[in-house]
Parts: C-alpha cells; structure tokens; sequence
C-alpha cells in the first residue's frame, strides 16, 4: 500500500535525506547491506503523507518540509548538557545512559559499572564488530519494517545503546536512556537503541527524549525489546522539552516469548510534532501485553500514537488504554490495531481511547481496529470523545471552586487514571509532577 | 487431522441448493453489444427515449469514469473485473414499456410469483389489508411493474421507474440527481451514472405521510449483465416515507456486476426509513459465481430536524462494497445505521457507514452485527465526523461480531474523527464466539446444534431485526438461518 499511486517529485526534505545516505558519512558505520536496503525502501515509499494509511492523520511531508542536520560530536556544549542533566526531568535514581547529539556519551552517562546482570554496548561499537545478536534484531522482519520512517532509522541510524540483560536477573535498580540534544538549531538525530532481556529476568527501563534549547529538532528514534520466556518489563517513556516546530518521531518494537510480561507507557506532554508507534508481536503463549499513554496537548500541538499488536500465538492477554487531552488546536490522533492470527485462540483482547477536547478548534482521531481470523477469542475496542461535564464542574463551583480550579481538578483526575498504569512509583511521582505543571500552565496559575 | 476432517464436512455440508432464489427464467431478452464505450451510452440513453441533457450528463459521466482508477482500499479481493466483457444493457423483450399489467410477460410475473413478490394489485387487497406494499418490479435492466400507482397519486405521492421520472418530471430530477452522490464521487458510482438502466423514483409531497410502505425487487437474470440501478427519494418537509428494497440473482458459475447508486433527500422535519434485505446469489462453496455487489448508497437530511434511517439485512453476494451514510447537514438532524452482515462459504463483506455531521445538535447511531462463518471474511467500516461547525454533535456506535468456525474472518475498521469540542462520541466494538454454555443450553431442550446458533444469532442481531418493518422483519429472520446452515461443523 505504500506505493505511491503516480510517480511524484522527491521533496525538498526526502531528497536532502537520500543524498545525504548517498553521500556517505563515515559516522555511519557497519551493517551496511542493511541500511542499503532501507535506504532504498525510503527513497521508494518518501516521507509519509495522507495518502498511507497508517499516516491518515499525521501528515509528516506537510510537516517536514527540510531535513536538519545531524550535529558532529563536540566538546564544547558539554557544560550545557551538563545543565540539563540537572532538571528535573532529568532526574531519577536509575543506572542512566546518555545519548548526547547522536552519540554514546559516557562522561555524561551514570558513574560506575551497571546492575549485575546487565551488559551495556554503544550501538556503534556493537555495528563495528558485527554483533551477531544486534544484527539478528536489526534484521527481523516485524509488522514495522514496511514504515517508511523505521527504514529512514535503519538507514541512518548512528548510535544507541545495547543492553542485554543475563537469564534469571532480577535488576532492582532501574535504567535510563536519554537522548539529549543540544538544540538551539535545526538538529536532527536517529537513534537505535536495543533491550534484550533473557528468560526469567526482570528490567524497568526508563526512557527520555530532551532538548536543551528546544527549536525545530528533528528526532528519529528506535528501540528495540526482546523479551524472554518467563521475563518482565516494565518500559516508561516520555517526550519532553521539544520546540513548537519540531517532530520527535519514535518506534518502539516489542517481540515476547512465552509467560513474559511488558508494560509500557508513555507521557507526552507538550510538544512540536510528536508520532509514536508500537509494533508488538507475542510469540509465546500465556504472556500479556499492557500499553498505555497520556498526551497532553496544546497550541498547535500534534501527537499520534499508532500500535500494532500481532497475536501470533494463543492465550495471550493484551491491553491498551490512551487518553488525550486536548486544549487550544491541537490535534490528538490514537489509532491502534488488534490483529489475531488463525491460531491464535483464547486471545483476550481490550483497547480503549479516550479523548478529552477543551479547545474549540482541537480535534481528535480515533481508528481502533480489529483483525480477527480465530473464532475462540474475546477482543473489544472502545473510543470516547468528549468535554468536560457541565454538572461536574457545576457541582465543584456550588462548592467554593472557581471555573479554572474545578476544571484543574476534573482533568487532573482524568489524566490520574492513566497514569495510574506506571508501574514505577518515581517515573509515576514525576509524570504526575509534569502533569500538574501542565495544568497550571492551563489555568494560570 | 480432525480439524481437516471436520472442515473438509463443514464445506460438503454447505448446501448449494440454500440459495432458493437460484432459478432462472426463461425469456427472450434484448440486450445491447457486449461491452461499454460512447455509444452503449448513448444506446441506452435512446433505448429509453431520454431528452438530451440526460444523454449528455450520462456521457460527461462516462468521461470521466475513464480517467478514474478502481479502488482497491477495501478489504476484498477478486480477479480483476473486464469491464469490456459485460453487457450494460438488458431488457424482456417481449415488453416496450407496458400499459398495464395485462401485457406483462406472464413469464415475468411467475418469476416474482416464484420470488413471493406479488405485482397485481388485487391479490394483494385480497391479502391482509393492513400490509398493503406498493412494489417496483426490476427485471434486469428494466422496471416491469409498479403497483398502487394511482392510489398513490391520491396522496400526491410520486412513485415510478426513474426513466420514467426523466419524462414526467424532469425539473425534479435535474435538481436532484447527482446532488448527494456527485457524479465523482467514486469510480463505480461513476460507472452508473453513466449506464444506469432504471430503478425507483420517489417524490413525497410537503406534509405528507406516504399511506403504504413502497417496494423494489431488483431481479438479476441475464448471463453476463451488470445491473446498474438507481434509486432516487426525495422527502419534501414534514413528510415520512419507509421504502424497502430485495434483491435476488440466479445462481449462475460467472460473477455478476450490481453497481447501484442510491440518493436520499430529507427536507425539513422529514423523514425517510430505507430497508434493505440484500441476498443476491453469494457463490457455490467454493467461492465460483456470484454477484459482486459494489454499490453507493448516501441519504442527505438537508433540512433542520430531518432524519434519514437505513436498515440493513446482508446475506447475499460474493462480494459486498457497500457503505450506506448519512450527510447531517440540518440543524438537529438524525441519522441512523442498523445493520446485519452475514458471511458464509467464500464471501467477502466490506460495509459500514459513514456519519457526517455539519449541522447543530446533530445525532446519530450505529448498530452493527457482523457475523461470520465458513471461510468468509467480514469487515465493518465506518466513519463518524464532526466538523468544526456541528457543536454539540452526539454518536454512539456498535459494532459486534460473532464467529462461527476457524476459518473465518472479523474485522472492525472505525474511523473516528472530532473537530468539534463539543461533540460527544462514543464507540464500542467487541468480537466473540457463540458461547458454548448457550449452545448447550440449547441443545440440552431438543434443540438441534444448527436451530440453537440460527436461534442464538437472532438474539445477537434482535436490535436491528426490530428496526425492519414487519413484513420484511419474518423475512430477514428466515434468510438468517437459510444463510447459516452448514455453518455448524
């Protein structure tokens, strides 16, 4: 479905991209088959438009009409990085790796050596020696590969950070990747990050994307979860500190084996252009899949979040709960599909959306779909849009509030219950922590 | 190996013979050449006497339908149709226009006898008097009869085949036609404007109630022929109308080609229910022959307070493309979707709806039940939108599916779309099988397996049975269990 239907001129962004492939960068080492072919895929399909189905409603060509630049790596914003580690989004008692402008950054990276258990590489180094594990996950054709915006990642991807996990480690500290970009420009950075996680272990990851003089960046990011038999993961990722005219675009695949267990959530508050997309396949019976977001969006904000979850085998459990809320023009976009394969019987299957339009010229797109071909399963989907109920906020101001504090108060309550899937009690204090300071933004106060 | 096993019987059992409309009559026809260009158009714009602006709003039609490209988004998939290799035109011949129905090819009415479709009007009277239904009779590419015409023109209802419109009232038809389905608007609803042969006109009068409920049979019977009907009703303010539709085909080895339009105008607090129990020929159990069923159907409630409802009942057809909707254009307007979808054997179904809501305080509803079984796939897709203007806009969509078997597919594809504030959706979706603690229930009082699911699926689609009109509701119920048997391995 990808091809385009008449053959069309490259725009200006598409064409600066596939030269830029073309024109080589020796920054851009190993696999290079791989990034060949992707490269090609890319340049065959162009930026996603209207016209693809699974970009309906996020127009990234409209929306990227130049390419920025990857920064080279330099010394000299360092301190600048250094102050950013310092706010508090930055802040969190994990084992933290920092990708700063497209690079491992050790020196900014968390003292000493990681959890026992864990095994961390750049993904540049790992490329360079050829990595047979980091090859087989770059390699593996997921419901994902087909996106134009995965093979544009594959292409070009610098640096990231692999993590292996070892069999049967409980890791209690947790572990971070932010990806830090010094901004202040047009920058851009593709980053591939890699989590496996081996049979019976257990792993939060925490994930950030920041910028530190937020302007038009351009973000491309990956990351990759293989979960193992009998293992867990809890994943929590955030969007943060993004201009009003950047696109922060990330792909996140998740491929499990039998009786595992991820959750994952992400908190979106603010942000220029924002798509995420999950590509989940469960490949081991009895294993459950829980997802979950909060998109808090305003001015001309756009935030999409598209997943897949491919129930390859059966008795599999998987759920999906997303909430918008949505003030001023922004435009909120969920659409999520459950495919249940022919074999794939006792699959319990539950997604919902939920949408919360305050502004008069916000809109919100829901696409929940289903794609059943088993007979023995139980899925439904469920998608509300809505405003705030008068009689509520008539019932806080018959009680002393003002119009803007029982309004606070109802859409703090609302954006509570998702969070409320963060199963990291420090990630779920500082997402509530942003939350509240988006509320207050709102209200002024 | 059981599984084989059992599937293996599950497709012997499906009886081919379950499509009772599968017969053929045995009239001579005049078709046009095979194939379609500027002068089949024009053919069969002179074959029905039509003025020239008709001729030429067909051929415009015809003109662009060459720049444009089949659609392929739907999830459907079928050997690519030779649009050369149809014949667009087919008439009795026996019959140029009929007088009354004393010239009426008695071959023809034994058809719609056969059909259970009574066209003298005194058999009806003889019947029950309180469900008297005014019927246009299709017979390929011709209307044949119309009855209770003149009982009608007392109400100052108009109801007569299109073609006949086109002469009588012109004015009428030149404002309307095209005015809900644009001649653009998609590739076969293009198709037809170019070649429609015939189909039903209705005209309600301002205030008026139309005082029995109006009828068509589309009968497909030719070899080779693609039907191309085209149904247009317009509800003047305050008026009410019901209008039911059937369809049947014979059973024949090819596939054949049903691109129908249908538009639908509500003016002001009016209102118009439009039924539709669609089983034309679905194909052998191997998927061989069958109608392909690609048809544009879209109701506009153009007038404040209007409200358009279709009621849907789906077993037939090889393959259905069909997606009834609704233009919410008038302050407060409604607009309802009921819709039962059955797949067996091969089939493939795509359908759905479309709510688009412009106007103020506009409201609609969706209830869907899709069932599938056999290897069929089924698919519901639909749209719900609210523009910037529509403020307080409200939608609440169902859509359940049931499996019967392994081998068949579900699908639910929503697409929905708030640009408004104020605007309240809500959508809810869920696909389940036929719970085996109900079947058991059944079964454990003398049920047989197959009476307790065709029993169990008249409960599951119970909410949009209720929505037909009487007549047709007994009907439908009978066409779920005919459609469902050999579903039960």
């Amino acid at each position: 479905m990808n091809k385009p239907i008449l053959q069309r001129a490259r725009t200006e962004a598409e064409t600066a991209l596939i030269e830029r492939f073309d024109q080589g960068d020796r920054r851009l080492v190993g696999a290079t088959d791989l990034r060949a072919a992707a490269m090609q895929r890319f340049a065959d399909a162009g930026l996603p438009n209207r016209r693809v189905e699974a970009w309906h409603y996020t127009d990234l060509r409209g929306a990227m009409r130049t390419a920025a630049l990857a920064r080279a790596p330099d010394t000299a914003t360092l301190p600048l990085a250094r102050q950013c580690l310092a706010k508090p989004l930055a802040q969190t008692n994990a084992h933290r790796f920092v990708i700063f402008n497209g690079a491992y950054n050790e020196e900014l990276s968390s003292d000493g050596a990681p959890p026992a258990g864990v095994t961390v590489s750049s993904l540049a180094s790992a490329l360079a020696v050829g990595d047979a594990d980091v090859l087989d996950v770059l390699k593996a054709d997921t419901p994902g590969t087909g996106d134009a915006i995965v093979a544009l990642n594959t292409a070009l991807m610098q640096d990231g950070v692999v993590i292996r996990v070892a069999p049967g480690a409980k890791v209690e500290r947790p572990l971070a990747i932010l990806n830090l970009m010094t901004g202040g420009f047009a920058q851009a950075a593709f980053l591939r990050s890699i989590l496996i996680v081996g049979a019976g272990a257990s792993i939060m990851l925490d994930e950030a994307t920041a910028v530190c003089m937020p302007d038009a960046t351009q973000a491309n990011e990956a990351l990759t979860v293989v979960v193992g038999d009998g293992a867990r993961v809890d994943y929590a990722a955030q969007v943060a500190e993004q201009g009003a005219n950047s696109v922060a675009l990330h792909s996140l695949f998740v491929t499990m084996g039998a009786n595992a267990q991820f959750n994952g959530f992400c908190l979106v508050p603010t942000a220029g252009l924002v798509r995420r997309q999950i590509f989940a396949r469960l490949e081991g019976e009895h294993s459950t899949i829980s997802l979950g977001g909060l998109s808090l969006l305003r001015g001309k904000e756009h935030s999409d979040t598209t997943l897949v979850i491919d129930h390859a085998v059966p008795n599999c459990v998987s759920r999906e709960f997303f909430r918008h809320i949505l003030d001023h023009e922004a435009t909120g976009v969920f659409q999520g599909k459950v495919v249940v394969r022919q074999h794939a019987q006792k699959t319990d299957g539950g997604m919902k959306s939920q949408a919360l339009v305050l502004g008069e010229d916000a809109s919100m797109n829901n696409k929940p779909e289903l794609e059943i071909f088993a007979d023995d399963v139980v899925c439904g989907h469920g998608a509300t849009v809505g405003q705030l109920d008068k009689n509520q906020i008539f019932y806080l101001q018959a009680r002393g509030l003002s119009r803007g504090e029982a309004e606070s108060l109802l859409l703090e309550a609302f954006a509570n219950e998702a969070l409320d899937l963060v199963a990291d009690e420090a990630v779920r204090a500082r997402f509530a922590g942003q939350t509240d300071d988006w509320l207050a933004h709102r209200s002024g106060r | 190996m059981a599984a084989v096993k059992e599937t293996v019987d599950r497709v012997k059992a499906i009886d081919v013979d379950a499509y009772k409309y599968g017969f053929v009559t045995d009239i001579e026809s005049e078709k046009a050449p095979k194939g379609l260009n500027e002068d089949i158009v024009r053919f069969i714009s002179a074959k029905k006497n039509e003025p020239e602006w008709m001729t030429e709003w067909r051929l415009d039609a015809y003109r662009r339908w060459l720049t444009m490209d089949e659609p392929t988004w739907a999830r459907v998939e079928y050997p690519k149709i030779d649009f050369q290799d149809l014949y667009y035109y087919a008439a009795p011949k026996s019959m140029a226009g009929p007088k009354s129905l004393d010239e009426v090819d008695p071959e023809l009415l034994r058809t719609y006898e056969k059909l259970g479709i009574p066209l003298r009007e005194q058999e009806i009277l003889a019947g029950v008097q309180n469900s008297r239904v005014a019927v246009d009779a299709v017979f390929d590419s011709v209307s044949v009869a119309t009855t209770f015409r003149a009982e009608l023109a007392k109400a100052g209802v108009i109801f007569c085949p299109i073609s006949e419109a086109v002469h009588s009232h012109p004015e009428l038809v030149k404002k309307y036609l095209g005015s809900v389905v644009p001649v653009t608007d998609n590739y076969y609803a293009t198709l037809n404007s170019a070649v429609f042969s015939d189909g039903s006109f209705v005209y309600i009068p301002p205030g008026v109630r139309c005082p029995m409920e109006l009828s068509t049979y589309f009968r497909i019977n030719e070899r080779n022929t693609g039907q191309f009907e085209r149904t247009l009703i317009i509800a003047d303010a305050g008026s009410y109308v019901s209008y039911l539709e059937g369809c049947t085909a014979p059973q024949r080895d090819e596939n054949q080609l049903h691109a129908a339009v249908v538009e639908l105008i509500a003016h002001e607090d009016a209102e118009i229910k439009y039924s539709t129990v669609q089983n034309w020929f679905p194909g052998d159990a191997e998927g061989k022959g069958g109608i392909y069923n690609f048809v544009t159907k879209r109701g506009d409630c153009r007038g404040d307070r209007s409200k358009i409802s279709w009621t849907q009942v789906e077993t037939g057809s090889a393959i259905t493309w069909k997606y009834p909707s609704c233009i919410l254009r008038g302050d407060e307007s409604r607009g309802e979707f009921y819709s039962i979808a059955i797949s067996n054997g091969r089939q493939q179904v795509d359908s759905g709806t479309k709510m688009i809501h412009l106007g103020k305080n506009t409201t609609s509803r969706i209830i869907s039940k899709g069932i599938s079984a056999g290897r069929s796939n089924n698919t519901y897709r639909g749209q719900v939108s609210a523009h910037r203007k529509a403020t307080g806009a409200r939608n609440f969509t169902n859509c359940d599916s049931l499996l019967i078997g392994h081998d068949c597919g579900a699908h639910t594809v929503p697409y929905i779309e708030s640009k408004n504030a104020s605007a309240v959706f809500e959508h809810e979706a869920t696909t389940s099988k036929i719970s085996e603690d109900q079947l058991f229930y059944c079964t454990q009082r003398g049920l047989s397996e197959e009476e307790a699911t065709a029993l169990i699926v008249n409960g599951f689609v119970r909410d949009v049975l209720q929505q037909l009109p009487m007549e047709f509701a007994v009907e439908a119920q009978k066409l779920i269990a005919i459609s469902l048997e050999g579903s039960v391995g």
